[in-house]
C-alpha cells in the first residue's frame, strides 16, 4: 500500500494538473468552435467536439500505459522507437493519404493518423540516447553531424510529403544542442542568418550588404585586439551577401506561391494594391478573421458558446491551428492571458525539472519537450495574432485531432515517467 | 548561462504575447457594439408611416407599396443575350445600363444584396413578377412609399428621403437606405409617423448565410406602427389659396384665432407633392433645388422676411393707446407726408383730414403714424427707453422671435429695440426722428407671413393668441400644452376696440372698401412695401410687395390672416383681393366676389419677376403693366374639381 501511495505521488502533479487545464481548456473551445446546432451531449461522436472527447479518453489511457513503463524501457528502446517512426514516415509515400495538398495521414476505416506527430517524441528520444551516450562529444564535428541526421531524417521525410509546418518544428532541437554544449559560434550565427533573411528581403540584397558592411567593420576597427585578418571579415561579407541573394533566390524560385504571399504578407511588401486585396481576400482571409474575432472579444469576452464570430464559422479551421481565436473571441483578454501564461508555466516548469535531472539522457529528453512545445507555442499563437507569417502547425493540448493530442501527451508522459524515476537513479 | 537561453526565450514569448494580445483585445478595442457585428446579420421590418389627415378627416397623405429590384451578383446565372435584351426590356433600361448596374453592384460585394433598379411602378412590377423566377440572382424588394392624395400642400406636408451619413450618425436609430421626413410635417412629426423599426438579429456564417437567430431572438423585437395625424390645414381652403397663388409669388398664411390652429399655408411657387415620389425623385427634387429664381422650395409663408408695410401701424396705434400718450380722437393734419420743422421725413398719399386714429388706421396716413411713434418714444426722456418700451410690446404679439411651433422652418424677423439703435448710431448718437420708418412698417422692423397671420389673430382675440400650430390631433396621444395655452400680449383689452373699428372701417370706407364681401364683417389693414435687389452690385428698386392682413368675422373671429404677394404693388390690388376671397371660401364656402376672383385667376405677376433677370432697363410701380393670361377657362375647371 504504502509503496503503491508513494508511486502515485511522485509524478510532477504541477505538470499534470497544467496539463489536465489546457486539454480541459482546450475541449470547451473546440465545442464552440465546431459545434453544428444544438448541443444535445458532450459524447456525440457525429460531431468533431464528441469525437475529439473520445480523443480525450484514450489519452488518459495512453497516460496510464506510458506511466506503467518502466522509466529505462524508453532510453534502452529509444532508437528502436525512432527507427519504427522512421518506417511510418516512409511508409505515408507508398501507403499515405493525402489531406490539403500534404501526404501526412494513415487512413484507418474512418480514421486518419499522422505520424509526424509521433515522430517529434521518437526523435527526442533518439537525440537524448545520443547525446547521453558517454562517446559523445557535442564539441565534435563528427557527433553533431550525427544530431543532425537524427533530426534531419524526419525533417526531410516530412517536408518531401508536403508538410512544411512540422518540418520547421525540427529546428527547435538547437536549442537542445546549445544547452548540451554546442558552440557559441553556431548561436550566433542562426541569429545572423534569420536576420539576414529578413533584412534581405524586406529591404533588398544591396541595402542589407550595406547594413552588413557597416557592423562588421566597425566591429573589426573597434576592437582593440584584432581578431582574424580583415581578409577574413571581408570573407564573412561576401557569404552574407551571398546568403541574402540566395535567401531572395529562393523566396522567389522555390518556394510555392502561397508560401510566397504568405511571406510577402508578413513583410508587407506587395505594394500592388489589386494584388494586395486579392491576397487579403485569399491567403490572408484566415488571418483577418482570427484577428477580428480575437479583437471582438474585449477584456472579458463574449462567453463560453456566445462567439458570434465563432457560431458563424467565419475563422476556417478554427478548431485546429485557429483554435486560439476562438479563446479570444468568447474569454477575451482573460481568457487569452490565461493560455498564455499556462503555455509559459508549462515550459517553464518542464526546463526546471530538466535541469533538477540526474541522468543525462532525462535532461535531453526534458529539453527536448520544452523546445517542442516553445516552438509549437510560439508560432501558432504568433500567426492567429498575425505576430509572424502564417505556419499551419497547431496548438498543443489544445487544438483538434487525435494523433496531434496524442503525440503530445506521450512527449510530454515519457517525460513525466523519466522525472518521477529520478529518485531511483541515485 | 546556457541554461538561460531557454528559459529566457520563453517567458520573453510569453510577455509579447501578452502585450500583443493586451493591445488587440483591450487596448485598441471599444466596447462590443452588435450593430457592427458582420456575424449578426440586422434584418429590419418596417412599420407603416401614420397617414396624414386634414382638420375635416380627409385622408391627405398615404402609402403605396414600391418595388425595387435587387441583385446579388455572386447568384447571378449566365443569361444569353436574348435573355439579357427581354430582362432590360421589362426593366426599362439599357443593355449598357445592364451592364453598368451589374458591375457596380460586383464590385460593391458578390455576396450582398444591391438595389439593381430601383422603385418600379406597380404596372412594371405586375408584368415583371411573372417572369422574375428566370432571372436567378435577381429579386424584387418590396418598399413603403409615400402616397399624396392630393396635389397641394407640398410645403406643408413635406417629404420622405433617403437619410444621409450626417443623420445617421447624430441618430443612430436610423440605418443606411431608412426613409426619414424631409419638410413639413413628415420631418417635424417624423418620430410619430415613422413609428419604430421592429429588428431581427441573426447569426450568420462566413457564406452569409443565416444560422439561426441570435441567442433565440431575445433582443429582437416587433415594429411599432407610425401614428395617423390631423393636422389644422383646412384642404379645400388651402387648395384654394394655392389655386389664387397661381403665377404670383409670396405666401398666404391663415390661422383660426381661437385656437391658433393653422388653416392654410400657402407659398408660391409650389409643386405638386407626388413629383418627390418614386423613381423620378431626385430628378425633380434637383430641379426644384436648382431653381433659384422662384426658389420653389422656400416656404414663403414661413420664411420671407420683409419690412411689413402699413399693417404694422396698428400695433403702434395699440402701443400708443397702451403708453396714454394719444387719444383716439386726437386729431393729426397730414400735408402729404410727415415735417420735422421744414424736413419731410416720411411721405404719404392724398387723403382728407383732420386725422383722427379711425381715419389714420383706413386711409393708412403716414403722417399720423410718425406723429404717434415719436410721441410713444419721446415719452421717456431717453429715446433708448422709449424704444425698449415700444419693443416690449411689439414682441408681445410674438414678432422678432422664433414662433417656437410645430413647424420645420421658421425666421425669427426684427424688432429693433435701444440696443440696436445704441449699436447702429452710437450710445445716444439718435433720436426718434432718426428711425420714424418703423412707425409705417418699413425701416428696420422686418416679419414672415407667419408672424403677421399670428399679430393679426391677436388683434381679432383682443390681446392673446395661441402659437400657431398644425397639428390637431395624434392618434392615441394629446397635443402640447404650449398650444392650448393664450400667450396674453402687454395691451389691455380695452384699447383694441377703437383699432378693431379702424381695421373694419378699411373696408368700410378706406383702402379696402372695393373688397367688401355681402354679410361678412371683414377687419384688414392694407400694406405696401418698398423693396430693392442688387442686380451688378447696384441697389434697384422692384415694384412695392402687396400686402394685406384681416380676420372675420369682427365678432368672435373665426379667421385670421396675412398675405404677402411679391412685387405685386398696392395692398389691396393683390394680396387684399386674395384675402377677401380667403375669408369668404372659409366662412360662406362659396364665392359670391366671382368678380375678384377671375381678375385673381387672370392675372399673372410671372414679367414683373422677369424684369430684374431680363437685363434690360425696365419701370417699376405706375410704370409696371399688368399681365393678363388668357387660361382663365382653364383655370376655372380646376376650381370646382377643388372638391377634391
Amino acid at each position: 500500500m504504502l509503496r503503491a501511495n508513494q508511486r502515485h505521488f511522485k509524478f510532477d502533479w504541477i505538470t499534470i494538473i497544467l496539463f489536465l487545464l489546457l486539454v480541459g481548456f482546450g475541449f470547451l473551445n473546440i465545442l464552440s468552435a465546431s459545434h453544428i446546432g444544438e448541443i444535445t451531449s458532450y459524447f456525440d461522436t457525429d460531431q468533431l467536439y464528441g469525437k475529439h472527447m473520445m480523443f480525450i479518453g484514450l489519452t488518459f489511457v495512453l497516460i496510464v500505459l506510458i506511466l506503467s513503463v518502466e522509466a529505462k524501457f524508453y532510453e534502452q528502446f529509444a532508437s528502436v522507437i525512432y527507427l519504427v517512426a522512421m518506417l511510418t514516415l516512409v511508409g505515408l509515400f507508398i501507403f499515405g493519404k493525402e489531406v490539403n495538398g500534404a501526404r501526412s495521414w494513415y487512413g484507418i476505416g474512418s480514421m486518419t493518423i499522422q505520424p509526424s506527430e509521433f515522430a517529434k517524441f521518437a526523435t527526442a528520444l533518439a537525440v537524448a540516447r545520443y547525446m547521453s551516450d558517454l562517446q559523445t562529444n557535442m564539441q565534435t564535428i563528427k557527433d553533431q553531424i550525427s544530431v543532425v541526421a537524427i533530426i534531419f531524417t524526419p525533417a526531410l521525410l516530412i517536408l518531401l510529403q508536403n508538410d512544411a509546418g512540422s518540418t520547421i518544428v525540427y529546428l527547435s532541437f538547437f536549442f537542445v544542442f546549445y544547452r548540451e554544449g554546442l558552440q557559441q559560434v553556431y548561436l550566433t550565427i542562426a541569429i545572423s542568418l534569420i536576420i539576414l533573411a529578413v533584412v534581405g528581403l524586406k529591404f533588398g540584397v544591396l541595402i542589407t550588404a550595406i547594413i552588413a558592411a557597416i557592423i562588421i567593420f566597425t566591429s573589426y576597427f573597434l576592437r582593440k585586439r584584432k581578431r582574424g585578418s580583415l581578409i577574413k571579415h571581408i570573407a564573412i561579407l561576401v557569404a552574407c551577401v551571398v546568403f541574402s541573394y540566395g535567401v531572395k533566390l529562393f523566396y522567389e524560385h522555390a518556394l510555392q506561391p502561397h508560401q510566397q504571399n504568405r511571406i510577402s504578407l508578413w513583410l508587407r511588401l506587395e505594394k500592388d494594391p489589386t494584388k494586395l486585396e486579392r491576397m487579403k481576400k485569399v491567403e490572408a482571409y484566415n488571418l483577418i478573421q482570427s484577428e477580428h474575432a480575437i479583437s471582438s472579444g474585449g477584456l472579458t469576452g463574449k462567453g463560453f458558446l456566445q462567439g458570434t464570430r465563432t457560431t458563424g464559422k467565419f475563422v476556417p479551421e478554427q478548431h485546429t491551428d485557429y483554435i486560439f481565436s476562438t479563446v479570444g473571441e468568447e474569454w477575451g483578454f482573460m481568457g487569452t492571458s490565461f493560455v498564455v501564461l499556462l503555455f509559459v508555466m508549462l515550459i517553464v516548469r518542464i526546463l526546471y525539472l530538466a535541469e533538477a535531472q540526474k541522468s543525462q539522457f532525462s535532461r535531453v529528453y526534458g529539453y527536448g519537450v520544452a523546445s517542442i512545445l516553445l516552438v509549437h507555442f510560439t508560432i501558432n499563437i504568433g500567426m492567429v495574432m498575425g505576430l509572424i507569417p502564417t505556419v499551419g502547425i497547431p496548438l498543443p493540448f489544445f487544438s483538434y485531432g487525435g494523433s496531434g493530442l496524442w503525440g503530445f501527451t506521450i512527449l510530454l508522459f515519457i517525460f513525466v515517467k523519466l522525472d518521477s524515476n529520478k529518485i531511483n537513479e541515485w | 548561462m546556457r541554461k538561460l537561453l531557454l528559459i529566457s526565450t520563453v517567458i520573453l514569448v510569453g510577455l509579447v504575447f501578452i502585450a500583443r494580445l493586451f493591445y488587440l483585445q483591450v487596448y485598441d478595442n471599444s466596447a462590443y457594439n452588435i450593430f457592427e457585428d458582420i456575424a449578426i446579420k440586422k434584418e429590419y421590418n418596417y412599420p407603416k408611416r401614420g397617414y396624414v389627415y386634414d382638420r375635416n378627416g380627409e385622408l391627405l397623405v398615404a402609402n403605396q407599396p414600391s418595388y425595387d429590384v435587387m441583385v446579388i451578383p455572386r447568384e447571378v446565372a449566365p443569361l444569353d443575350s436574348l435573355e439579357i435584351d427581354e430582362f432590360c426590356k421589362l426593366l426599362k433600361i439599357t443593355r449598357e445600363d445592364y451592364d453598368n448596374k451589374l458591375q457596380r453592384a460586383t464590385t460593391y460585394s458578390p455576396r450582398l444584396p444591391s438595389p439593381f433598379v430601383p422603385q418600379l411602378s406597380k404596372k412594371d412590377y405586375a408584368v415583371l413578377q411573372e417572369k422574375m423566377r428566370k432571372f436567378e440572382g435577381f429579386y424584387i424588394q418590396k418598399r413603403s412609399l409615400r402616397s399624396y392624395q392630393t396635389t397641394i400642400g407640398a410645403n406643408v406636408l413635406g417629404d420622405i428621403g433617403e437619410v444621409n451619413r450626417s443623420i445617421i450618425e447624430k441618430q443612430p436609430y436610423y440605418k443606411l437606405g431608412d426613409l426619414i421626413g424631409n419638410q413639413g410635417v413628415e420631418k417635424t412629426y417624423e418620430n410619430v409617423l415613422r413609428g419604430v423599426k421592429g429588428i431581427k438579429f441573426i447569426q450568420k456564417d462566413r457564406f452569409n448565410k443565416n444560422i439561426a437567430p441570435y441567442k433565440d431572438g431575445i433582443y429582437d423585437t416587433l415594429p411599432k406602427p407610425g401614428k395617423d395625424i390631423t393636422i389644422t390645414i383646412d384642404a379645400e381652403l388651402q387648395a384654394y389659396g394655392e389655386l389664387l397663388m397661381k403665377h404670383k409669388r409670396g405666401g398666404i398664411v391663415a390661422i383660426d384665432p381661437s385656437t391658433g390652429e393653422i388653416l392654410a399655408m400657402v407659398t408660391g411657387p409650389s409643386y405638386n407633392p407626388n413629383d418627390l415620389v418614386g423613381r423620378n425623385r431626385s430628378k425633380n427634387y434637383t430641379k426644384l433645388h436648382y431653381d433659384t429664381i422662384a426658389k420653389p422650395l422656400y416656404d414663403r409663408g414661413l420664411l420671407a422676411q420683409y419690412a411689413p408695410g402699413s399693417p404694422f401701424k396698428v400695433i403702434n396705434a395699440l402701443i400708443g393707446l397702451q403708453e396714454g400718450v394719444i387719444d383716439v380722437n386726437d386729431t393729426y393734419t397730414c400735408r402729404m407726408g410727415y415735417y420735422y420743422g421744414s424736413r419731410k421725413l416720411t411721405g404719404c398719399h392724398h387723403h382728407s383730414n383732420p386725422t383722427n386714429m379711425n381715419w389714420g388706421i383706413s386711409q393708412s396716413c403716414n403722417g399720423y403714424f410718425v406723429h404717434v411713434y415719436r410721441k410713444i418714444i419721446d415719452k421717456y426722456d431717453d429715446a433708448g427707453v422709449g424704444m425698449n418700451v415700444w419693443a416690449n410690446h411689439a414682441k408681445s404679439f410674438g414678432l422678432g422671435n422664433f414662433l417656437n411651433n410645430d413647424l420645420s422652418v421658421g425666421r425669427k424677423g426684427r424688432i429693433p429695440d435701444g440696443d440696436y439703435y445704441d449699436r447702429a448710431y452710437g450710445d445716444n448718437r439718435w433720436g426718434s426722428t432718426y428711425i420714424v420708418s418703423n412707425a409705417i412698417g418699413q425701416g428696420e422692423v422686418e416679419t414672415t407671413p407667419i408672424q403677421l397671420a399670428n399679430m393679426t389673430a391677436a388683434i381679432a382675440n383682443r390681446g392673446f393668441y395661441y402659437t400657431p400650430h398644425i397639428i390637431k390631433n395624434i392618434e392615441g396621444d394629446t397635443i402640447p400644452k404650449k398650444y392650448t395655452t393664450p400667450k396674453y400680449t402687454t395691451i389691455d383689452k380695452e384699447n383694441f376696440e377703437p383699432v378693431v373699428q379702424g381695421m373694419f372701417d378699411v373696408y368700410n370706407y378706406g383702402t379696402a372698401q372695393s373688397l367688401k364681401v355681402p354679410g361678412i364683417d371683414i377687419c384688414g389693414k392694407t400694406g405696401t412695401a418698398e423693396n430693392y435687389i442688387k442686380i451688378d452690385s447696384v441697389k434697384t428698386q422692384l415694384t412695392d410687395h402687396s400686402i394685406f392682413v384681416a380676420f372675420a368675422p369682427k365678432d368672435n373671429p373665426k379667421i385670421a390672416l396675412a398675405i404677402f404677394v411679391e412685387n405685386g404693388y398696392w395692398g389691396s390690388r393683390f394680396a387684399g383681393k386674395m384675402a377677401t376671397l380667403m375669408i369668404e371660401k372659409y366662412i360662406n364656402g362659396n364665392i359670391t366676389r366671382t368678380d375678384l376672383e377671375s381678375w385673381i385667376l387672370t392675372h399673372s405677376l410671372e414679367n414683373e419677376y422677369k424684369k430684374p433677370y431680363s437685363g434690360e432697363p425696365f419701370q417699376i410701380n405706375r410704370g409696371s403693366q399688368l399681365q393678363v393670361i388668357d387660361n382663365y377657362a382653364v383655370e376655372l375647371p380646376e376650381t370646382s374639381d377643388l372638391k377634391l
